[in-house]
């Protein structure tokens, strides 16, 4: 067990691409433990957030992780301080087998004369994470045969053997069935506990029954923050999510159908 | 010797059919490849056949760090012809100081220039630092390249054409050199190789052999290396650079090794041509030869142990033995081949027994299993909705 809690701390984060301000003064805190969901319309500012704090879109500001500033460091360099991301569309080493994905997500560490020899046996935590992910029977199948949301898996098992402290998730539920949502969301409960977890999600659904707090981004900047509940009280984020001639009338209509719709999904499911 | 290569399981990048099988099939290929080259080819062959075949053999040991290079890292070197040539012509000052005579002057420097010897000649004379020299230069060379290329995250098409024009400069520079270095026609007539004389059927046999154990010990280096944890890490970075960046390893000194190592072997090649052949001049450095020595790579199959080696000696001697035949008619010829290899068969020839085995596979079930890589949820579905009933304006604009 950790005897410190980690946490991800910004301030003030601005990305300006040719004067637009994707990111516009973004301050947060997220800790470790915390499930925290990073909600918003197309265009709000939400994977610029997370390229501004692993390094791959310029930004002013400052981003910490403990007592460490990001800001100015390089990708690699980010990822070697715990920082661990995956991406919209799942990008794993198709032609490399599950095991050899892991193999190289638990590497960086590595001396470059031991990268020479080959893999003598399988890595500790390699093994525990083919466990965790559930992936440990398609070991040594090609990352480009697994299915969609196994490839998904994949992508945050390689992030667990990387060590990261920080998980940043860009919509990891994405084209997943039903089933494959909720293993997901109880994997993030599971590995989330040791961690601190931002996930950049659409879908409602999932945020709600995983969500332990959400931060609402527009236009690049933070329109809300709390739990689930409070978030969906704010009657600003229903403004952006619903426009300006929302009535508590279309929002009752507006649940409805979603359950209608969530409830069709399951009974489809589990047909 | 290709049909043997398609044979071969393993050789294909991430398949792994079972380590023994695939172990097997490497060592088989190595015995093969020393029985053919050390036995079979001495007996049968003239010496004059025998000394052609020494020259295939170092355009095959360029192929072998071109697949590292290109082939397994994606980096197409279409400028090997530049270190090909350091190494080769490292190799000739040395040869040319040796033979000089007691002036210490090559004969081209009395009939073209001042008749001194420049001072960054010196350091040849010594058969040590020209050995060390050969490996060092290039390999420095290679690595301050690398290093300024990668760095800048120069990939793709914008590498290919950077070290195409690398090799047309070097090309060039040497050209004009005419007092120094030779100039157009470069620098030739060696009568002797580190005090064995070059005109001794016994010593060109030699250095047969020395070629063809040069290219054995290349495979088996490219061969521990595609074993390695490092083999996988440059097939990743061939294919998600950027991913790999944010595993926290920095993709530019992976790609810096695979470069400096294929550079070492261009070097050690043009080494090679140089005593075997008799001649190293700009036409051997340029961008006609770097291109020439890729196509061989393509067409045996880049992404094979192999393949590139194969494919090199294939396309050599295949120019050799039509030119004889039809001059003129081979560059029709080998521009056909490339085009049919890149068009039906992108692994190249290397890839032959396993698209064969594929197909016939497929004709005995009497159905098209659906490939492996079909995903089994559907992708297409679009993302689902943030809300319904979203209006478009509130979309930031982007």
């Amino acid at each position: 067990m950790n005897m410190t809690i980690d946490y991800l701390e910004l301030s003030d984060v601005r990305v300006s691409f040719d004067g637009f301000l994707a990111v516009d003064g973004v301050s947060m805190t997220v800790l470790q433990g915390d499930l925290r969901f990073l909600i918003g319309p197309n265009g709000a500012g939400k994977t610029t957030l997370v390229d501004a704090i692993t390094g791959l879109a310029p930004a002013t500001g400052s981003v910490r992780f403990g007592r460490t500033e990001l800001i100015g460091k390089k990708v690699h360099q980010i990822a070697r301080l715990g920082i661990g991301r995956s991406f919209q569309t799942a990008s794993v080493f198709e032609k490399l087998t599950v095991l050899q994905n892991l193999d190289i997500a638990a590497g960086a560490g590595r001396r470059p004369l031991s990268l020479l020899r080959r893999r003598s046996s399988v890595p500790l935590e390699v093994d525990q994470v083919l466990d965790t992910v559930g992936l440990a029977e398609l070991r040594d199948r090609p990352a480009g045969a697994l299915a969609h949301g196994q490839k998904q898996w994949l992508e945050i098992g390689m992030l667990l053997v990387q060590d990261a402290r920080v998980l940043l998730l860009d919509e990891p539920v994405a084209g997943m069935s039903a089933d494959e949502r909720a293993q997901t969301g109880e994997l993030l409960r599971r590995v989330g506990a040791q961690r601190t977890v931002v996930v950049v999600e659409h879908d409602m659904d999932f945020m709600r029954s995983f969500a332990t707090s959400v931060t609402v981004l527009h236009a690049g900047k933070i329109l809300s923050e709390g739990t689930v509940a409070q978030v969906q009280a704010d009657p600003n984020v229903q403004e952006v999510y619903l426009g300006q001639a929302a009535t508590e009338k279309a929002l009752a209509a507006v649940a409805a159908a979603e359950d209608t719709v969530a409830d069709q999904e399951r009974g489809k499911v589990e047909d | 010797m290709t049909a043997l290569a398609g044979k071969l399981p393993g050789r294909l990048p991430g398949k792994f059919p079972g380590k023994f099988t695939a172990n097997r099939g490497v060592l088989l290929g190595f015995v093969l490849g020393a029985l053919v080259l050390l036995v079979l080819a001495p007996a049968v062959l003239s010496d004059f056949r025998l000394s052609l075949l020494g020259r295939f053999i170092c355009y095959a040991i360029v192929a072998v760090g071109i697949g590292l290079a290109w082939g397994r890292g994606g980096m197409l070197v279409l400028g090997q012809g530049v270190f090909f040539g350091l190494g080769g012509y490292v190799m000739a000052m040395h040869l040319k100081l040796s033979e000089a005579g007691p002036s210490g002057v090559p004969d081209f420097m009395r009939l073209y220039g001042s008749g001194q010897l420049p001072f960054w000649w010196e350091p040849f004379k010594s058969p040590v630092l020209t050995l060390l020299g050969v490996v060092l230069i290039p390999s420095l060379v290679a690595f301050g390249l690398g290093a300024a290329i990668f760095r800048r995250r120069v990939r793709g098409a914008y590498f290919a054409i950077l070290s195409q024009a690398l090799a047309v400069a070097f090309a060039t520079l040497l050209t004009g050199q005419v007092a120094t270095i030779g100039g157009f026609n470069g620098l030739n007539g060696f009568r002797s190789f580190f005090g064995y004389n070059l005109f001794d059927p016994v010593n060109k046999r030699m250095l047969f052999y020395i070629a063809a154990v040069t290219l054995l010990v290349m495979l088996l280096i490219v061969w521990q290396l595609y074993r390695s944890r490092y083999g996988e890490l440059l097939i990743a970075v061939r294919d998600q650079e950027e991913r790999v960046r944010f595993l926290g390893y920095d993709p530019a000194n992976i790609k810096i090794v695979a470069y400096v190592i294929a550079a070492a072997m261009a070097a050690v090649a043009g080494a090679l041509f140089v005593p075997i052949v008799g001649i190293i001049s700009p036409a051997n450095v340029g961008a006609v030869a770097s291109i020439a020595f890729l196509i061989g790579v393509a067409i045996g199959g880049r992404a094979t142990l192999f393949g590139p080696a194969l494919g090199a000696l294939v396309v050599a001697w295949a120019q050799t033995t039509l030119s004889e035949s039809f001059p003129s008619f081979w560059i029709y010829f080998q521009g056909a081949l490339f085009m049919l290899v890149v068009a039906f068969l992108p692994g190249g020839l290397a890839s032959l027994g396993a698209v064969l085995r594929r197909r016939r596979g497929r004709a005995r079930t009497g159905s098209t299993e659906p490939p492996a890589s079909a995903p089994l949820v559907d992708q297409d579905r679009p993302p689902p909705e943030p809300l319904p009933g979203v209006p478009a304006g509130s979309e930031a604009g982007r």
